[in-house]
């Protein structure tokens, strides 16, 4: 099982570090500040914030309308069952629902132009660009959401609300200065969650545009498919560079968390 | 306390309903157009797949993978999750931190390190789905079989079970097959249907090595018939479908869990 798992991580490692000649070199890795890998890069962490933000406040509103006192219990099991399925939702199916729904002949997209008369695409909009690949992305990432912050939304007890109304807080001051920094460690920990779900995401771009918007997934698939014949070490760095930005999100995320968490508990 | 639903989660809900439902819908509008005409209603996309023996040929390799996948994961894992929580708690932490590694990696670096590691095999592991792609697909599985697995062993006193069954004279092989395996059987198999449902939609790997499964059929069949693609595609989502609500039924306990898959 280790060997498994740790020696294509190893490979991949040692990979970008070499020639084709089988030497040692950082050509590879100086080549990704390079056009068109830079792009690539670029527009990949736009895509996994963009959709890690967006499905993040989706989600959590969705998440606390369903938990939240009112709401008769089945709505929230009906949603939670939904984003279960929602969330494993994902590559080639994904991008042909958005193609049938929101693509040049959609049922959407005819629906707005024949009802309305106002077809999107007269108007600077395409699902096969860095905008619908994010459209279809937060399909997934806003039931994700749903699911990971559901318990934490859970552990918000009700009479720490009902102390503050009491005390003569209005709701916005609730959530300021009682809600938000309580939930802010989960909160993190979901945001990172679905930037890396997204930055790792290939098939739904895939199946949506067939690589015609540059992300690093794309570019690693261009180079091993042999569409462009070239250095399989590139793939590698590609690969490590991908590992790097993780890596950095994940730096990033623990001074915050251990802020965050400072005073619960 | 709250008698009513609040008009904020009202609107919320509606939004994330909306979300979920429209493309759905859509979709199941585009799979009954016809043809030539793009007018509603006919049948005839849903006939064109299941009459299309590539169909049949390439949902069972899928299936065949899925199966293939679940029992050598179960294999390797049932009896690993139940010593390490017998006998090794200490290495718990460990393999715990193992499990999340395929969470971590992308599969398209998997797949970028695994075709290199296994180039020079042999064809009949390297060429055949049933060799080479098991291989990826037992590592992507690995994290949600072992969650799932640790969760059910948990979920039970397995000292006291053990204890019990030896004490009473059993062998190991019996105190395994008789006592523990009917009690974590539910984990099993809701590990088992979410490495199906990931495994039937897994695209990435299957592409670029280059074999026939059923979502590689599902994008071919994108490229050239839009109707019968909608059709398909319905079809792909109700196999999720099923394979969600049967967990769901099946243990109602885990359910934040289940999570992520094909991407």
């Amino acid at each position: 099982m280790l060997g498994f798992l740790l020696l294509p991580a190893g490979q991949v490692l040692v990979g970008a570090f070499r020639d084709p000649e089988g030497g040692w070199t950082l050509d590879n890795l100086a080549t990704l500040f390079d056009e068109p890998y830079r792009t690539a890069y670029r527009n990949s962490i736009e895509v996994s914030l963009v959709t890690a933000l967006a499905g993040g406040f989706l989600g959590f509103m969705i998440a606390y309308s369903a938990i939240r006192d009112g709401t008769p219990r089945w709505l929230r099991s009906v949603f939670t069952t939904f984003s279960g399925v929602a969330a494993n939702f994902a590559g080639i199916p994904l991008a042909f629902a958005f193609i049938a729904t929101l693509g040049t002949i959609g049922i959407v997209t005819q629906l707005l132009a024949d009802t309305l008369g106002w077809d999107p695409y007269d108007h600077g909009f395409s699902l096969f660009s860095k905008t619908g690949i994010e459209l279809a992305y937060l399909y997934f990432q806003i039931p994700l959401m749903l699911l990971v912050i559901s318990p934490a939304i859970d552990g918000l007890k009700r009479e720490w609300r009902e102390a503050a109304a009491n005390l003569g807080a209005t709701p916005a001051q609730f959530w300021l200065h009682v809600g938000l920094p309580v939930l802010m460690p989960s909160l993190l920990g979901a945001a990172i969650l679905l930037f890396g779900n997204s930055f790792a995401a290939y098939a739904t771009a895939y199946g949506l545009t067939a690589g015609g918007v540059s992300l690093v997934p794309i570019t690693i698939g261009y180079l091993l498919s042999g569409d462009v014949l070239s250095n399989p070490h590139l793939g590698q760095a590609l690969a490590l560079g991908m590992f790097a930005v993780l890596a950095v999100m994940m730096l990033l995320y623990v001074p915050l968390q251990r802020r965050a968490s400072r005073w619960s508990r | 306390m709250r008698r009513w639903i609040a008009p904020g989660a009202v609107v919320w809900l509606l939004v994330g309903a909306a979300y979920f439902l429209v493309p759905l819908v859509a979709t199941l509008l585009f799979s009954l157009r016809r043809n030539e005409t793009g007018a509603c209603c006919t049948l005839a996309n849903y006939g064109v797949i299941l009459h299309d023996p590539q169909f049949w040929t390439n949902i069972r390799v899928s299936f065949v993978l899925a199966l293939e996948t679940i029992v050598i994961s179960l294999l390797l894992l049932v009896p690993t999750v139940y010593w390490v929580n017998l006998k090794l708690p200490r290495l718990r932490p460990v393999i715990a931190f193992l499990a999340v590694v395929p969470f971590v990696v992308p599969p398209i670096v998997l797949v970028v390190g695994l075709l290199d590691l296994y180039r020079g095999t042999p064809d009949w592991f390297y060429a055949e789905p049933y060799g080479f792609l098991v291989v990826a697909y037992v590592i992507i599985a690995f994290p949600y079989i072992y969650f799932a697995l640790d969760a059910g062993f948990r979920a039970i006193d397995i000292h006291t079970l053990t204890e019990a069954s030896q004490s009473l004279g059993a062998s190991w092989w019996t105190t395994i097959t008789r006592v523990i395996l009917p009690n974590v059987k539910a984990a099993a198999v809701a590990g088992a249907l979410l490495t199906l449902a990931i495994v039937m939609g897994e695209y990435t790997i299957a592409s670029l090595g280059a074999f026939d499964t059923f979502p590689v059929y599902i994008q071919y069949i994108a490229q050239n018939k839009a109707y019968p693609a909608a059709a398909l595609t319905l079809l792909s989502f109700g196999i999720t479908w099923a394979a969600m609500v049967a967990i769901a039924l099946g243990g109602r306990r885990r359910q934040a869990a289940i999570v992520a898959g094909g991407r």
